[in-house]
């Protein structure tokens, strides 16, 4: 078995349990003392941060959520001045504003151990060669990647996403050993290489961290398959902290949640009560040690249930099983969030676009295509194709701005797209990305 | 002068030119003249009929979306050379076509193409001027 902290990851339940309590209670007067939201929310029900005095009291505080962060976008979560910010990451928001995080220093120190205990429960050391194709830039990926891989003190290749075959160049002259992306990606990769004539057996290539967007034990098989290679599933999420929330070991049985830098619960959606062991319902995240952005109870509106029982590795951190589903209609697409919010709001801003849309989300091949489909009103029908390709292109690169994705705009006839019961249907999601269960 | 053209948006499926073809005949609509500009995913069907107004009303009944827009009909000499000469006036007055087609019947002796332009106007005098003979939309259904 590998481990990068052994001490930390295979700490006993008794001193896990002392450990939470005591930066629980630190966490909330640190969270009500900066941060209005929280205070407000605190005053509203007459909580006290007194009133927490350990980890059996982590159900009198309420939730917090995307709301929050949109209420006081951009940086009104923050609990530090911001000349402690060290860093900036963003994620999409359900409307046009996104979700901004902040890190100090030592915020970025503790991402960079966590994601160190991620890639080093896969065997990586400084001995490997980290070829890391997250993208770099807002999104977590590809730092949080990149500053775990130096931590451990491997050999950073900082390709980014993107021009595939020039990925399998390099893997072949740099003998990249450890592969960091999305699990799609992944694929396309594997597909690449075949393409290319490429053995990939013969690549040093050894193990991948594959997340931020969610997949199936089948597409493991498929990955594994392709490169030859391990492919271990990591989970994060920008306001918890980026990848490094948690990460599963060489047994491939659920991820390890870093218990001593968060709490986790699943709730149940509807109730918001605590649900025990293996009952499915949505995570929730609490911070332990962030301290430009504590977050207090965080609904992820991720899906999933957490094991019942150690793993085989030693690790004492418990595992949540891999995402099943989302409590809302957030899509994820070539692992960037996109809201159904997000594309109607951009086609309201364009005169004469009918109300009636559709997204439609497939995957071909490798990767994830979206469409959007939009019928033609009176108000936009031209006797031109050219009048109504230009507002399909119009259409489609006001798109591309907003959700940072390239997609098509596909314009239907009226009356393409279900109605029912008043409320159309308006994603479908062909790709079954969430599996069995 | 002006003939009113309707366009409609049809997606490329199995069985949508016919369901508009079907919907016209009910409606006791005559077509005179069509010409489909097509995308991979869907088309735009151009018709002259002999009632546009009632053309669309029917259409526009059964879903579609119909956009009316006016065209030239243009009488061109059935003969070498007899369409050139016509698209000669076009491009000596700087006037763009955007497409054309043929007219399925004729005019005695002379063929009908069917012109679309930005600048109809401008077109029309440019025309005239050469003694092109340009059909009126009675003209066009008398056929």
């Amino acid at each position: 078995m590998y481990y990068w902290n052994k001490e930390a990851e295979c700490i006993s339940p008794d001193e896990l349990r002392a450990l939470q309590s005591e930066r629980l209670v630190r966490t909330v007067r640190h969270a009500y003392e900066n941060v209005a939201a929280y205070r407000k929310k605190f005053d509203d029900i007459g909580l006290s941060p007194a009133d927490i005095r350990g980890i059996d009291d982590l159900p009198k505080v309420p939730f917090t959520g995307k709301l929050e962060f949109r209420d006081t976008y951009p940086f009104g979560m923050f609990a530090v001045p911001m000349d402690q910010v060290l860093r900036i990451h963003a994620s999409s928001g359900t409307t046009g504003k996104s979700t901004v995080v902040g890190y100090t220093t030592d915020d970025v120190g503790v991402w960079a151990e966590l994601m160190a205990r991620t890639l080093g429960a896969g065997g990586t050391t400084k001995g490997d060669i980290v070829q890391n194709a997250y993208g770099y830039g807002l999104f977590t990926g590809g730092l949080g990647a990149h500053y775990g891989a130096e931590k451990i003190g491997a050999t950073v290749v900082p390709i980014s996403g993107g021009n595939s075959k020039r990925q399998i160049q390099i893997m072949q002259d740099f003998g990249s050993t450890v592969l960091c992306c999305t699990p799609s990606y992944a694929v396309l990769l594997g597909e690449t290489a075949r393409e290319m004539g490429v053995d990939t057996k013969s690549l040093s290539l050894r193990v991948a961290f594959l997340g931020a967007e969610p997949w199936t034990e089948g597409m493991r098989r498929e990955i594994e398959a392709l490169l030859s290679i391990d492919a271990l599933d990591i989970y994060g999420l920008t306001e918890v902290i980026g990848p490094g929330v948690s990460y599963e070991c060489m047994e491939k049985c659920g991820l390890h949640v870093n218990e001593d830098h968060f709490i986790v619960e699943i709730i149940d959606p509807d109730t918001g009560e605590a649900l025990p062991p293996a009952s499915k319902g949505e995570l929730v995240f609490t911070s332990l040690t962030k301290q430009a952005l504590p977050l207090l109870r965080y609904r992820t509106r991720d899906i999933t249930y957490i094991y019942d029982g150690p793993c085989d590795c030693g690790r004492n951190f418990v595992r949540m099983h891999r995402v099943m589903g989302r409590t809302d209609d957030m899509l994820i697409i070539r692992g960037v969030n996109v809201f159904p919010s997000q594309i109607e709001s951009v086609l309201m801003d364009i005169e004469g676009m009918e109300p009636h849309y559709m997204i439609v989300v497939d995957r071909e091949g490798a990767m994830d295509n979206m469409e959007v489909w939009v019928e033609v009103s009176p108000e936009i029908v031209s006797d031109e194709v050219r009048d109504l390709e230009m507002l399909e292109r119009r259409v489609s690169d006001q798109l591309r701005s907003v959700l940072g994705l390239s997609l098509k705009v596909k314009l239907v006839e009226p009356k393409t797209i279900t109605r029912s019961e008043g409320k159309a249907k308006r994603v479908v999601d062909r790709r079954e990305v969430y599996g069995e269960g | 002068m002006k003939v009113s053209q309707l366009s409609v948006f049809l997606e490329n499926k199995s069985g949508r030119l016919a369901e508009v073809t079907r919907t016209l005949a009910n409606a006791n609509i005559n077509i005179r003249a069509l010409s489909i500009a097509d995308t991979i995913d869907y088309g735009l069907l151009r018709l002259i009929v002999n009632d546009p107004v009632a053309a669309k009303a029917a259409l526009t009944d059964e879903g579609y979306t119909v956009a009316m827009t006016e065209v030239l009909a243009i009488e061109v000499p059935d003969s070498p050379g007899g369409l050139a000469g016509i698209i000669d006036i076009f491009s000596e007055n700087k006037l763009n076509i955007e497409y054309m087609y043929a007219f399925v019947g004729t005019s005695g002796r002379n063929a009908i193409v069917v012109f679309r332009t930005q600048n109809v106007d401008e077109a029309i005098a440019a025309l005239q001027q050469k003694g092109v003979r340009i059909l009126t939309g009675e003209e066009l259904h008398s056929l």
